[in-house]
């Protein structure tokens, strides 16, 4: 194993940028990073043992521990839970002999819980040693475990067939299906591969294809929503040995999952999105940061980037563009939602822990390596080809005012179609719904935890800068859904479980916010209760990244739009309650020394 | 004007907020022409026999007879003041918070090294003694509490000052010297 | 004098040297703003957020902003000093802070900063988290339940060869800096001083060493921090 370990890291030439990779591989031959290969990290890297373990320990998908020989990450989004994950996750344990978070004692199985990974419209899914399995019940889970038992690859084990459109492709060979629902300028099939680069990128400027993408209005489909040309014009400006065009492919917001389509279906959109980017900016080095959980996209994904090289795509002098060199590079992340920040994201390619700078600097003028780095998302960067084809003017006549373009939403939850649509930016929220066949809603969670959760009385309101921006997520709960104790708890949890911690707030607030809900849900809230609430969210806008800044969301929206579910909870006619219960506080000791508690009311 | 009524209690605590109490030394005498003591360790009265202006707590809630004396006072007073690190954040008997009973027992009564005498290794258990709650709690988190007043003990200073403001319903303006955390 | 450039910080002129972060420039000017995670000499890293302002109406870290002409900052208005003190109070409840019970005790800035924000009792919760010490070194002990995460030993306590001593470990509400045991076991004197010292709270203690200072003489005993900076 020293041998592999050593060749491994040689492999990388001792690079301890690219740890990530590296600490990949170790897991690809040895399981687990163990002691024996941080000592050689240490060594070769010239980084302490901490300093390993620091971003081992950082990474959902790492560990330093010994995992199973099969290792199942149950997803624990929300519809995961409205589509029966309990029976799931009671099966697997019944069948494994493992509780979740453990490794079953004859080390075969390793069961654990995992942050949405984005297959909010196939619920229950899991990943099975890196490959995806979606629609699970507990009969499915049932087959698959036995069939790994007597010792079928997991190859082997898709039982419904693959999920078609280039799911079924051998490179990818996957159960996960697209569900393309509402198709629109972004995903209609008018687009014939790299025509951009070679008809217009040769005849046009750098600085021509900015003023264009400028001139089309085109803001950040990630959901921040940063206009794409002024941040490609800063790019350019700013001055380095190197530039860099990132592709943030780590969509972990939960319920999004328009960025696994758009790989899946139209990679070649994307990444000519990238080398258009890289022409503009005046780039050489392209990175497309894809998060682990679409692991199983990366063999099909290099595969276009080979392809795209040999056509000169990719490479020097690209399309005969005297000078024109840009490469792509493809980094797998290892499981954490806050590297979907664009400066955690560089640092999560840097071979660091993934947490987000202070800004300023902005990435523009200091990113990966501190080289000028213009972060576009996937859907951004798939969307340049078609500008640059159709022209500013046409994609200014799509959307509305304040943003033009469509939008590509996940939609998922309570309705009959969950899938992806492509909708125009001014949709109101009612004609998503309708589109989607939800019946008899309650609430609809729009943009994702981060966003905002909203009842009837908004569903008139439009998906737009102006009114309700998001980055796609949609997630909608029916009136039989407990909004407060399922939904709200499940978000709640999701930020404790994803913040970095580096921020005295984000890292503390979250769970400070959650036990004063919680203390709400058990009946012992008194008014003030949901006052604290709000007043106690404000602390988190000081913190660094957008992550923390919305982490309180689930609270504060549903307090502000659903208070009257919080009101029905609150004790009437009591004006202090500590929570502070004596029979139960005393229950341990009790049972310690085995005796009833004599309790007096003096 | 009729004297303001003041009560005061020990719960888990270890009586130096008392003595820091004792110690605005001649003062004492101003504070007996001021008030007169109700329930408190100073004079030996177990129950309350009227309404109390200011209750003071020093110590917070380890075992459940400290919860009912906590909610007797706060019953019995007007105003309840924490007095000290113990009743503000459950002070040193707090430390054994995380630890399970199980083991503080075990510790305590048959394996640490101060145990030897007792020669049974018996965990006491008459039905008479209060139970241990699961953690320590400050007083705040039991019942409401009104002020605070920090320290291990809080100044005397910090206590005279404080109780004449609130007695004689003056301005508190508190030195900076005489809030501290020890 | 191309170099000079001039803000104000509630209404008061700032003069300044290009590339001074706001933090120093302020505290160059006599005007205080609280830190913790901040250490002269390293890369700030905005980690406790005690330096919260606001610039042109908008939420920024002085230590890490570069200060720039003609700024507007709000720094000590009830707005900011009520966040600063709710962070405070949440770094108070979310360890195992024993003041009384604590080598660094007067000499602590968390609990200086407590003093100067009158923080009586947080308005949060105490959580009493469970956490380890770890006494492993010969030279220091690292006590995890007074660690409020700033950084500082990471940054500043390095080897020859630029290996850090301290790293972080895990993430979120699990995260705690942990020592090298291999760095910790061959720690020197001075670099145990060193760590010791440049800990904000009593996290970092040297071991057969505590208690020097009589109550009274120690550094926030009788006045508060920021003093020496405050004009």
């Amino acid at each position: 194993m020293k041998e592999k370990i050593l060749e491994i890291i040689s492999n990388y030439k001792k690079d301890k940028t690219r740890l990530m990779d590296i600490l990949h591989d170790i897991q690809g031959v040895a399981g687990y990073v163990d002691e024996e290969a941080i000592e050689l990290l240490h060594k070769e890297l010239g980084i302490s043992t901490s300093e390993v373990r620091e971003v081992i320990s950082f990474y959902h998908f790492y560990s330093s521990e010994p995992k199973g020989k099969v290792n199942i990450y149950l997803n624990d989004s929300i519809t995961a839970v409205m589509h029966g994950r309990e029976a799931v996750l009671e099966a697997f344990e019944k069948e494994c002999d493992v509780k979740e978070g453990s490794v079953s004692e004859d080390g075969e199985f390793g069961l654990y819980h995992t942050s949405c990974i984005g297959m909010n419209d196939q619920e229950p899914a899991a990943i099975i040693n890196g490959k995806m399995f979606t629609r699970l019940t507990p009969y499915r889970v049932k087959e698959i475990v036995k069939d790994l038992k007597n010792g079928k690859d997991i190859k082997e084990l898709i039982y419904e067939g693959d999920g078609g459109g280039r799911n079924a492709l051998p490179e990818i060979h996957s159960m996960v299906c697209n569900n393309i629902r509402r198709r629109g300028a972004l995903l209609t099939h008018d687009y014939t591969p790299f025509d951009v680069t070679s008809n217009i990128l040769g005849k046009s400027s750098p600085e021509d294809i900015i003023s264009v993408v400028e001139e089309s209005n085109i803001r950040g489909r990630g959901g921040a929503g940063f206009p794409t040309g002024m941040k490609w014009k800063f790019g350019r400006k700013a001055k380095g040995e190197h530039h860099v065009v990132i592709c943030n492919a780590d969509e972990g917001e939960p319920g999004t999952f328009k960025d696994r389509v758009l790989l899946t279906e139209f990679p070649e959109l994307v990444f000519e999105g990238m080398v258009i980017a890289g022409y503009a900016v005046g780039a050489d080095i392209g990175l497309l940061y894809l998060r682990y959980e679409y692991k199983y996209l990366l063999k099909y994904l290099n595969g276009v980037l080979e392809e795209m090289r040999s056509k000169n795509v990719l490479g020097n002098n690209i399309n005969g563009i005297e000078g024109f060199n840009f490469d792509i590079r493809i980094q797998l992340g290892a499981g954490a939602y806050i590297c979907g920040e664009e400066s955690a994201l560089i640092e999560s390619l840097e071979g660091k822990r993934g947490e987000p700078r202070d800004k300023p600097p902005f990435p523009v003028e200091k990113g990966y390596m501190n080289y000028p780095t213009v972060v576009n998302n996937v859907e951004t960067l798939a969307s340049i080809p078609k500008i640059l084809t159709k022209g500013a003017d046409w994609f200014l006549g799509l959307g509305d005012k304040a943003s033009s373009g469509t939008k590509v939403l996940s939609i998922s939850g309570d309705c009959n179609y969950p899938g992806i649509y492509e909708v125009e930016w001014g949709t109101t929220i009612k004609d998503i719904l309708d589109m989607s066949g939800a019946q008899n809603v309650q609430a609809i969670q729009v943009a994702g935890p981060s966003g905002a959760l909203i009842g009837e009385k908004d569903f008139g309101r439009t998906i737009s800068y102006s009114d309700l921006p998001t980055g796609g997520s949609m997630i909608v709960f029916n009136k039989q859904r407990d909004i407060l104790r399922d939904v709200v708890m499940n978000f709640m949890n999701f930020f404790i479980e994803e913040s970095c911690g580096s921020c005295s707030t984000c890292r503390n607030m979250t769970t400070v916010l959650k036990e004063r809900f919680v203390k709400i849900l058990d009946g012992k809230g008194v008014a003030s209760d949901i006052d604290d609430l709000l007043n106690w969210s404000d602390v988190l806008k000081v913190s660094r990244c957008g992550l923390g800044q919305t982490a309180a969301n689930p609270i504060t929206t549903s307090v502000t739009n659903f208070r009257h579910l919080y009101e029905n909870l609150i004790q009437k006619d009591v004006e202090f309650d500590s929570g502070f219960d004596l029979e139960e506080s005393v229950k341990e000791s009790c049972a310690a020394v085995g005796r009833q508690p004599i309790l007096h009311n003096m | 004007m009729s004297k303001k009524v003041i009560a005061t209690a020990s719960l888990a605590g270890c009586f130096g907020c008392h003595m820091s109490i004792l110690d605005i030394d001649e003062r004492i005498i101003d504070l007996v022409e001021l008030v007169e003591f109700n329930k408190s360790p100073v004079d030996d009265i177990k129950k309350f026999t009227k309404r109390v202006d200011v209750g003071i707590i020093e110590g917070g809630c380890c075992n459940s007879e400290n919860v009912e004396n906590l909610r007797y006072f706060r019953e019995n007073c007007d105003i309840l003041i924490s007095l000290g690190e113990c009743a503000i954040m459950g002070g040193l008997p707090a430390l054994r918070n995380g630890i399970p009973i199980k083991e503080c027992l075990e510790e305590a009564y048959l394996d640490g090294p101060t145990v030897g005498l007792n020669s049974e290794k018996i965990i006491p258990n008459d039905p008479e003694l209060p139970m241990i709650l699961d953690k320590v709690y400050p007083c705040h988190e039991v019942v409401k509490v009104d002020y605070y007043l920090p320290g291990c003990p809080p100044r005397a200073d910090l206590i005279w000052d404080a109780l004449v403001a609130l007695l004689t319903g003056s301005e508190m303006d508190l030195p900076y010297e005489v809030i501290k955390f020890d | 004098m191309s170099n000079t450039i001039k803000f104000k910080i509630d209404g008061k002129e700032i003069v300044a040297e290009l590339g001074q972060t706001i933090v120093e420039a302020a505290h160059a000017n006599g005007v205080y703003i609280p830190t913790l995670c901040n250490f002269p000499g390293v890369p700030p890293k905005g980690g406790c957020r005690m330096c919260t302002i606001k610039i042109n109406g908008r939420f920024m870290t002085s230590c890490t902003t570069p200060a720039a002409d003609g700024m507007e900052i709000e720094n000590n208005t009830d707005e900011i000093n009520d966040l600063r003190k709710s962070i405070i109070e949440l770094l108070f409840v979310s360890g195992n802070h024993f003041c009384p019970a604590c080598e660094k005790s007067g000499n602590c800035e968390l609990q200086a900063l407590g003093y100067r924000y009158q923080m009586m009792v947080p308005k949060f919760p105490y959580s009493f988290p469970l956490k380890e010490v770890d006494a492993s070194s010969p030279k220091i002990i690292k006590d995890q339940n007074r660690c409020v995460l700033c950084q500082r030993c990471m940054k500043t306590i390095k080897t020859e060869d630029g290996e850090r001593y301290f790293a972080f470990s895990n993430r979120g509400d699990k995260l705690e800096v942990i020592m090298d045991p291999d760095l910790g076991e061959k720690m020197t004197d001075e670099i145990a001083q060193l760590a010791m010292d440049n800990c904000p709270v009593g996290s970092i203690i040297k071991k057969e060493v505590g208690f020097v200072e009589p109550i009274g003489t120690r550094k926030y005993d009788k006045e508060p921090i920021g003093t020496d900076i405050d004009v």
